[in-house]
C-alpha cells in the first residue's frame, strides 16, 4: 500500500471490481485469484471468454495460465526486473505514443524514470527474471496496445522484501500507459481479508489516525486530541513486525492482540513464539482457541461475524453493512462492547456507545473520505470511498482528474531490481515460496467446518518432477524440509505446477507450520516479510510421522 | 443509461413490448405469460435442449423454441395450442419414463422444476404407462463433501454444464456419452472430488430437479442480508437461521460485487460459527497448576499484574467471570506505560470495532503502537 501511496497518493485499489470485464487487457501479477479471490477469478475467466487479454506472470502454474494468452514463468522475486523489462520494450517501441499528453500533464520525474529504465537491457532481464527476451517483448506488445488494461496483483508482488519496489514498478506501467483514472483500468491490489481495507481506513495503524491522517501532522492531531478530549502521543508508533522484536527485546512488555494468530501466520514463527514468552502480559481476543492465544494469559471470547452489527470495507473501498444474524454463541461479547467494558474500566473518557451505528457516526465524522457514508445510505448495496458528504454517490475508480499526492501529479519512480534476501545456495538450493489454498482460510477457520478438511486434508508440498528424482523422493513420501530457521516435515506432491528447483507450500494448517520457515526479511517500507522466498533444504525423512498424527486440532498441543 | 430500443409483437392475442435482442421467452414472461420451460436459466445462455418452450409463429413452418428466439417487430405468437400441448406432454413423459421419481423423499421437492410442469402440462397416463419405463441405476456421486450428484434425477438440462462454463470458468463437468446415456460427467467420469470441481456449488444453486443437491438439506425459518466474512471481495451474501443456528448461505442477487454468486467459503464455510470449539467464557491461566477457579478470583480481583514471564506459560486455563476478566484486564493494562504497550487489531473485526480499538490504544494505552494483519 505504501507503494501506491508513493506513487498516486493513496494505496488501495484505483478501480472496481466489476469494472475488470470491461478491460481489453488484464495483466495478473503475483496472484492466484482463482483460489484466493474466486468471484474475481471468474469475472476474470468471463473477461477472457469474451475476448479480453490475459497475461499471466507467476513462478508457479495457476489456473489462470490455462486461459491466459501469455504466461510468463519468471524466478521468484524478479519482478521488478520483469517489469522493467516490459517498459523498456513499451518506451523503445513508443507503445505509449497516445499517452504522451498524460504523461506532461499529470506525472511528474518521467525523465529520471526513463533513464532508468534504459540502463538495462533485454538480455540483462533475461538472464535474471529467467523469462526469453521474446516473451517479453510480446507481453510489452499485448499490454501496451490493448487499452485499457488493469492490473491486478495480490502478495505475490508484496511479500517481498522489495515489495515496495514490485508496487511501485506497476504503478510505473500503469502511467506509463495511461492505464489509470479511467474505468477498466488501474493498479489493483486485491486484498486478502475481508476487511483489511477497512482496519486500515479506520486507522488502526502506527503512523495513522482514520483516513489516513497522519499521526506527526500537528492539524490533525489537534483535531483528533479535541474530539477525544485528550492528549496524544505525537510520535509514530511501532509496526506489528517491529512490536515483535521489540517485544523480544524487552522494550514491550504488554500486548493486546485481537484476531489474529500471528503464530501460525506470521513469518518466522519459532521467534514470534519466543517474543511471545518475553511479555508480560499477554491479552488474545478472538472467537477460538488459536494457536496464539494458547500462549496468552488472558483469553476474551469475542462474537463472529454473524453475531454482531457493524461494517465491512471491502477490496474496492465498498463499506458495506454486516448484519447480526444469531445471538452470541454462550457467553462470547462483540468485539465493541469487550473494548468498551475494558476502556471504561481504565477510566477512559468517550466510549459510552451503545450500538455499533454511534461508533460509525462518531468514526465519519472524524474521517472526510466516509464524511457521507451513514447506515440508512448503505443500507442496500454499500457506497464506496471517498464519499464526502450526503449528496456524494462515491467513487467506482480513483484519480479521475487528479492524484492524491501534494501536486496532484503522480510521480514515476525510478526502481532497480533488487535480490530478494535469500537466494538458492549450495546449502539450501530450493526457492521455498508460500500461498494459501482455494479449499482453506488462513489456519482456523474452515477446519472448523465440516467437509472442508475432505477436499484438502493435510499440507503438500508440491516439487517438480526433475528434482523429485534427483532426490530420490517419491509422491506422498514425508520429507523434511529445512530453512535456516527451523524445519518441518511435510508429505509431497509432485506436480510441475512448480518450475524446477522451486517447491510450494500453503500455511493453511496448524500441524504443519510452515512459517517456522519463513524468513524475517523485511520490506523496508512496508515493513511486509518476505513470505514468498526463502531457501530451504529437502532431505528424505526417515521417521514418517508427521506433526498431525500427534495433534489434532480442538485436542490439545502435542 | 443505454437506451435500448423496443418492439412490439402479439402474443396469444395481447401485444406486448419487448427490449430489442430479447427473446420471446422473456418478452413473454415480463408481459405474465406463462411460456413452460426446462433447461432455462436467466443467469446463463439458452441452448434450446428441453424443446418445452416450443410455440407457434405466424408464417413459419416449424415450431420454434421460444428460449432461442429473438422477438421481431410485429411477431404473431401462439404458446398454447392443441398441438403444442400434444407435444409437450410426449416430451414431458419421455424425460418422466427414466426419471427416478420418488418424490416424498426428495428434498427439491416441492421446488423441483419437473413437478412444476407436470401440475402445469399434465401427462397422458395411459399412453406414459406404456413406455418401458427404464429408470436408470447409476451410482449417486457423493464424493463431494458439500453436495451429491444423483444422475438418476437429472434431465440433462445442462444449466450445472453452463454454469460451470460461463459462470465459474471452471470447465470442470460437461455432457458425456450419447443418445439415451447422454449424461453429466467430469472429465473422464471421475468422481467430482477427484476432477478440478473448485465445490462452489454454483451449478447446485442452479439445478432445477433432485440432481445436485445440498447434503445438508435444512430450511431456514428467516434470511438475514450481511456481508462474507472471507476474503476481500465482500460478497453479499444471505444467512439462511432457523433457531439460532445458521443453516444456509445464498449469494444476495442484488449485490454489485458478486450478484448472487459465492465460492466454496462464501456458500458453505459458515458453519466454524456453530462449531463446538467455541470459546465461551474468558479464560484465564492459573498459575498453580491446582488451582480451582476461586483462587483465581482473588488475584483478578486485586488485579495484580503478573510477574513470573516464563513460568506463566505452564499454568492451565481456567474459566472466569466477564467481570473478574475485563478488570483484569483493564488494571494489569494501567500498569504500563504507553511505549511498553502495543495492540494488535484485525483485519477480520468490523471497522467499527477497529476504530474503537485504535481510538482505545491511543486514548486510553496513551500510545501509536496499534497495528494489524495487513502487513501479511
Amino acid at each position: 500500500m505504501a507503494g501506491l501511496a508513493a506513487s498516486f497518493g493513496s494505496g488501495a485499489m484505483t478501480n472496481s471490481i466489476n469494472e475488470i470485464s470491461g478491460a481489453a487487457c488484464i495483466f495478473a501479477i503475483g496472484t492466484n485469484t482463482t483460489a484466493n479471490h474466486p468471484i474475481i477469478g471468474r469475472q476474470v475467466t468471463r473477461a477472457v471468454q469474451k475476448g479480453t487479454k490475459l497475461i499471466v506472470v507467476d513462478p508457479r502454474r495457476i489456473p489462470l495460465c490455462r486461459i491466459a494468452d501469455i504466461w510468463l514463468r519468471l524466478r521468484p522475486g524478479t519482478d521488478v526486473a520483469l517489469l522493467n523489462g516490459i517498459m523498456r520494450v513499451i518506451i523503445e517501441e513508443n507503445l505509449n505514443l497516445l499517452n504522451t499528453s498524460f504523461i506532461v500533464e499529470r506525472c511528474e520525474d518521467y525523465e529520471a524514470f526513463e533513464a532508468s529504465i534504459m540502463e538495462n537491457d533485454l538480455a540483462t532481464a533475461e538472464g535474471i527474471t529467467g523469462v526469453p527476451a521474446q516473451d517479453i517483448v510480446k507481453a510489452a506488445r499485448m499490454f501496451g496496445s490493448y487499452i485499457p488494461a488493469t492490473i491486478l496483483y495480490t502478495l505475490g508482488i508484496t511479500e517481498h522484501s522489495h515489495g515496495t519496489d514490485n508496487v511501485r514498478a506497476l504503478a510505473n506501467l500503469a502511467l506509463l500507459t495511461g492505464n489509470i483514472g479511467k474505468p477498466s483500468s488501474g493498479v489493483n491490489p486485491l486484498r486478502g481479508q475481508n476487511n483489511v481495507q477497512g482496519a486500515c481506513d479506520m486507522g488502526a495503524l502506527p503512523n495513522v489516525y482514520t483516513g489516513y491522517q497522519k499521526v506527526e501532522n500537528k492539524k490533525v492531531r489537534e483535531k483528533f486530541e479535541k474530539a477525544w478530549n485528550c492528549k496524544l502521543s505525537p510520535s509514530n508508533g511501532l509496526t506489528l513486525t517491529d512490536m515483535f522484536e521489540a517485544a523480544h527485546e524487552g522494550k514491550i512488555k504488554a500486548l493486546y492482540l485481537k484476531g489474529q494468530d500471528p503464530v501460525v501466520t506470521n513469518a518466522d514463527t519459532t521467534f514470534i513464539e519466543k517474543a511471545i514468552s518475553h511479555l508480560e502480559l499477554f491479552v488474545v481476543q478472538d472467537i477460538f482457541l488459536t494457536e496464539t492465544a494458547r500462549l496468552a494469559d488472558v483469553v476474551l471470547p469475542a462474537a463472529s461475524f454473524a453475531e454482531k452489527d457493524g461494517t465491512f470495507t471491502n477490496t474496492e473501498r465498498r463499506v458495506q453493512r454486516v448484519r447480526k444474524a444469531i445471538e452470541p454463541k454462550g457467553n462470547s461479547r462483540p468485539d465493541w462492547m469487550i473494548i468498551c467494558d475494558i476502556a471504561k474500566s481504565m477510566g477512559a473518557e468517550g466510549f459510552d456507545f451503545g450500538s455499533p451505528q454511534e461508533i460509525f457516526e462518531e468514526m465519519r465524522g472524524l474521517t472526510p473520505s466516509y464524511g457521507g457514508i451513514t447506515y440508512e445510505r448503505i443500507e442496500k448495496s454499500g457506497l464506496q470511498w471517498p464519499c464526502p458528504d450526503h449528496e456524494h454517490p462515491g467513487t467506482p475508480y480513483l484519480y479521475s482528474a487528479r492524484f492524491s499526492t501534494p501536486s496532484g501529479r503522480a510521480k514515476f519512480a525510478s526502481i532497480s531490481y533488487r535480490p530478494p534476501a535469500e537466494t538458492a545456495s549450495h546449502e539450501y538450493p530450493f526457492i521455498l515460496v508460500t500461498r494459501r489454498s482455494a479449499f482453506h482460510y488462513h489456519a482456523v477457520m474452515t477446519h472448523k467446518v465440516e467437509g472442508f478438511d475432505e477436499l484438502r486434508g493435510e499440507e503438500h508440498i508440491e516439487i517438480h518432477p526433475a528434482d523429485a528424482a534427483s532426490l530420490e523422493i517419491q509422491e506422498e513420501e514425508v520429507i523434511k524440509v529445512t530453512s535456516r530457521r527451523g524445519s518441518i516435515k511435510a508429505k509431497t506432491k509432485i506436480t510441475e505446477v512448480v518450475p524446477a528447483g522451486v517447491v510450494c507450500m500453503t500455511f493453511n494448517f496448524a500441524e504443519t507450520r510452515t512459517n517456522i520457515l519463513t524468513s524475517r526479511a523485511m520490506d523496508p517500507i512496508t515493513k511486509t516479510p518476505e513470505f514468498k522466498v526463502c531457501a530451504v533444504k529437502i532431505e528424505r525423512e526417515e521417521s514418517a510421522y508427521l506433526m498431525k498424527d500427534y495433534m489434532r486440532w480442538g485436542t490439545g498441543k502435542t | 443509461m443505454i437506451r435500448v430500443s423496443s418492439v412490439s409483437l402479439n402474443i396469444n392475442g395481447i401485444t406486448v413490448k419487448a427490449d430489442e435482442g430479447a427473446t420471446i421467452l422473456t418478452a413473454a414472461q415480463d408481459a405474465g405469460i406463462y411460456i413452460p420451460t426446462l433447461c432455462h436459466c436467466p443467469d446463463v445462455s439458452s441452448i434450446g435442449v428441453c424443446r418445452l418452450c416450443l410455440v407457434r409463429i405466424e408464417n413459419r413452418r416449424k415450431l420454434e423454441p421460444a428460449c432461442r428466439t429473438i422477438a421481431e417487430e410485429g411477431m404473431v405468437i401462439v404458446t398454447d395450442d392443441p398441438e403444442i400441448e400434444r407435444l409437450r406432454r410426449v416430451i414431458l413423459e419421455l424425460i418422466l419414463s427414466d426419471h427416478d421419481f420418488n418424490c416424498l423423499l426428495c428434498p427439491k421437492s416441492g421446488q423441483c422444476r419437473l413437478q412444476e410442469l407436470v401440475n402445469r402440462i399434465g401427462f397422458n397416463e395411459h399412453r406414459f404407462n406404456r413406455l418401458e419405463h427404464t429408470a436408470k441405476d447409476l451410482p449417486i456421486d457423493t464424493s463431494n463433501p458439500f453436495f451429491d450428484f444423483n444422475p438418476n434425477k437429472c434431465v440433462q438440462c445442462a444449466i450445472c454444464v453452463r454454469t460451470c462454463h460461463e459462470i465459474v470458468g471452471n470447465d470442470a463437468i460437461n455432457m458425456a456419452y450419447r443418445s439415451y446415456d447422454l449424461r453429466v460427467s467430469t472429465f473422464a467420469n471421475k468422481l467430482l472430488k477427484e476432477s478440478v470441481c473448485v465445490s462452489c456449488g454454483e451449478c447446485m444453486e442452479r439445478c432445477p430437479v433432485g440432481a445436485l443437491i445440498p447434503k445438508k438439506a435444512e430450511y431456514p425459518t428467516r434470511e438475514v442480508k450481511t456481508t462474507c466474512s472471507y476474503c476481500g471481495v465482500g460478497c453479499g451474501l444471505y444467512l439462511g437461521v432457523r433457531g439460532n443456528t445458521i443453516v444456509r448461505a445464498r449469494g444476495d442477487d442484488e449485490s454489485p460485487v458478486n450478484k448472487g454468486n459465492l465460492c466454496v467459503r462464501g456458500r458453505f464455510g459458515y458453519n466454524f460459527v456453530d462449531s463446538p470449539d467455541r470459546l465461551s467464557l474468558p479464560l484465564m491461566r492459573a498459575y498453580d497448576e491446582y488451582a480451582q477457579p476461586s483462587s483465581v478470583v482473588e488475584v483478578t480481583e486485586e488485579g495484580l499484574p503478573v510477574t513470573l514471564p516464563l513460568v506463566k506459560r505452564e499454568g492451565k486455563f481456567v474459566e472466569i467471570t466477564w467481570d473478574q476478566a475485563i478488570k483484569y484486564v483493564a488494571s494489569s493494562l494501567s500498569h504500563y506505560r504507553g511505549d511498553e504497550v502495543a495492540a494488535i487489531s484485525s483485519a477480520r473485526c468490523t471497522n467499527e470495532e477497529n476504530y474503537l480499538f485504535q481510538k482505545f490504544t491511543r486514548v486510553a494505552l496513551k500510545t501509536n503502537n496499534i497495528d494489524h494483519c495487513a502487513r501479511l
